[in-house]
């Protein structure tokens, strides 16, 4: 009887063996993007391995497509030392990407920077042959949220009237916001706010995070603006008057060679449009119950405004 | 590639020797308390629902089935995923990692205690049962007692798997040997992520090699004179 179950529990752990082989082999295909596109006609719209940079490149893509230009999307081809890589060596033609990150990728930043600022430092900072294009209002960066209860209490909009309270609130956030110059030592030297407690919490303000903000396990979390929760839990993102975080602002990157002018102006009027709130609601279709494919939901986008 | 190797592991040797590293409520002894008290509660908690119930089905031989099919089932549970599952449910706190964990230590303390236990020769029993033994004097006299080398097998395999697995506590707001590991991937400080694997390691080896001696302690020494 004995080696009848074990031969069972064998199988078993084979066909789990095999089910995760089969994930794991899913999830490294990302590379071989680098390795095709390149045609000079065609706009290769690329994007980062995340989904929110996978709807814009849709949005992208469907734009210039919308406006006579024809384009194809280059997905998930990873992160921000692959596509810039592959914007410089032209095998992406443009990639949607956020102007702090951009710049500190290239250079370090250091003081808190303004959105113009961060323009400004840009152009001069990115390699030869690349360049970005007008930014747009839409921003998902890391924001101090509080909810609407602990906004209510304290009388908190901005940053600095939570600087008053910081010391009876516990902090949550991922574990680097202890040393990052955004994080802790920022909040200290931009605004004299030091938390009571700190609590690492390593979902990168994911659903652990709100769950720990709307429970009371902790008061004020780092969430970044575009998450659909702040809108679903009417959480409250504080005013960062100071610049700690840094401005990133959506704005395409791309390959000079590549872009002609009329779709330059395409992808200009779609970052006019575009809306943080835009891509909130974008985000929670794509990411949310509705599963809707990034495609469909920049379909839609693009359909919904008028771009011409 | 391999210069930036030997400069990482230089850098964890100079994170070990700085005394500062050690002391303090974020300091190494701390933390490897902390990771030993979690790692105790998870074992113990989990000891107590699985040595019982793997006992109970090795003796009576029924259920085998069903105890086999569980364990696997368990072993291929994801216990991060579960870390966060139950941290959603139940909120942040001891709690919720507690039960992720209790559950990977299960598996193999209940197939442990099952195997040792039904894997006694039924000759053996049956000559016990002969001489007049009641059910609870063959499970202590003679099941148990052979079957100590098999569930300590259980013991330390699950204690190895919870030593290792604790770091992930770390993921939510707790302490343990992880906080060096998720605080230093969090910010690409390898040395103290090599620092956090080789203390792991280090606890986790000691660890078995106490639960060695116990085991050599409470084996019946007719035991090894068999083999």
């Amino acid at each position: 009887m004995f080696t009848r179950i074990t031969r069972r529990g064998v199988l078993s752990a084979a066909a789990v063996a095999s089910a995760s082989a089969l994930v794991l082999t899913g999830c490294g295909g990302g590379d071989d993007a680098l390795s095709s596109g390149g045609d000079n006609q065609k706009v290769v719209v690329g994007s980062a391995d995340f989904t929110e940079s996978q709807t814009i490149a849709a949005i992208y893509a469907e734009a210039l497509n919308d406006a006579g230009i024809e384009a194809e999307t280059q997905p998930a081809i990873g992160a921000r030392e692959a596509y810039v890589g592959a914007v410089q060596d032209g095998s992406v033609s443009v990639v949607p990407d956020y102007s702090g990150n951009l710049l500190q990728y290239f250079d370090e930043v250091t003081a808190p920077l303004t959105e113009d600022e961060v323009m400004e430092f840009l152009p001069p900072n990115l390699p030869e042959g690349v360049g970005v294009l007008d930014p747009s209002s839409a921003e998902n960066k890391d924001a101090m949220v509080v909810t609407r209860a602990t906004a209510d209490e304290y009388g908190l909009t901005s940053i600095e009237d939570l600087a008053a309270v910081c010391s009876e609130m516990t902090l949550g956030a991922p574990p680097e916001f202890q040393e990052r110059s955004y994080g802790l030592p920022g909040l200290q030297a931009n605004y004299g706010c030091v938390p009571a407690n700190f609590s690492p919490i390593n979902d990168a303000g994911g659903p652990l995070t709100v769950q720990a903000l709307l429970d009371n396990t902790v008061q004020v979390a780092d969430i970044f603006t575009t998450t659909p929760a702040i809108k679903q839990n009417d959480l409250v993102v504080l005013e960062d008057p100071e610049n700690n975080f840094l401005p990133q602002h959506v704005l395409p990157l791309y390959h000079e060679d590549d872009l002609s002018q009329d779709a330059r102006d395409v992808l200009n009027k779609v970052s006019a449009t575009l809306t943080t709130d835009d891509l909130i609601a974008l985000n929670e279709r794509v990411s949310g119950d509705e599963k809707a494919s990034p495609e469909q939901a920049a379909k839609d986008w693009v359909a919904d405004h008028n771009l011409s | 590639m391999a210069g930036e190797v030997v400069n990482v592991l230089e850098q964890t040797w100079q994170w070990f020797a700085d005394p500062a590293s050690w002391e303090g409520a974020g300091g190494i002894w701390s933390r490897l308390l902390e990771h030993l008290g979690y790692s105790g509660l998870v074992l113990l908690i989990a000891a107590v629902i699985a040595l019982p119930l793997g006992i109970l089905v090795g003796h009576t031989r029924a259920g085998g089935n069903v105890v086999v099919g569980v364990a696997g089932a368990l072993r291929s549970l994801p216990t991060l995923g579960l870390l966060t599952l139950f941290a959603l449910w139940i909120g942040l706190g001891l709690t919720a990692p507690v039960m992720a964990l209790v559950l990977l230590a299960i598996a193999p303390l209940l197939t442990g205690a099952y195997a040792g236990i039904s894997t006694v020769d039924p000759v053996v029993v049956d000559a016990a049962r002969a001489q007049g033994l009641t059910e609870w004097q063959i499970l202590t006299r003679v099941e148990l007692p052979v079957a100590v080398p098999v569930i300590f097998g259980g013991i330390r395999n699950a204690t190895l798997q919870v030593v290792a697995t604790v770091t992930i506590m770390a993921y939510i707001d707790l302490g343990g040997l992880g906080r060096f590991l998720i605080d230093g991937l969090a910010v690409r400080d390898y040395s103290r992520m090599v620092a956090a694997m080789i203390l792991a390691a280090i606890l986790a080896l000691l660890l078995d090699a106490v639960l060695a001696a116990a085991q050599k302690l409470l084996s019946s020494p007719g035991l090894s004179k068999e083999d």
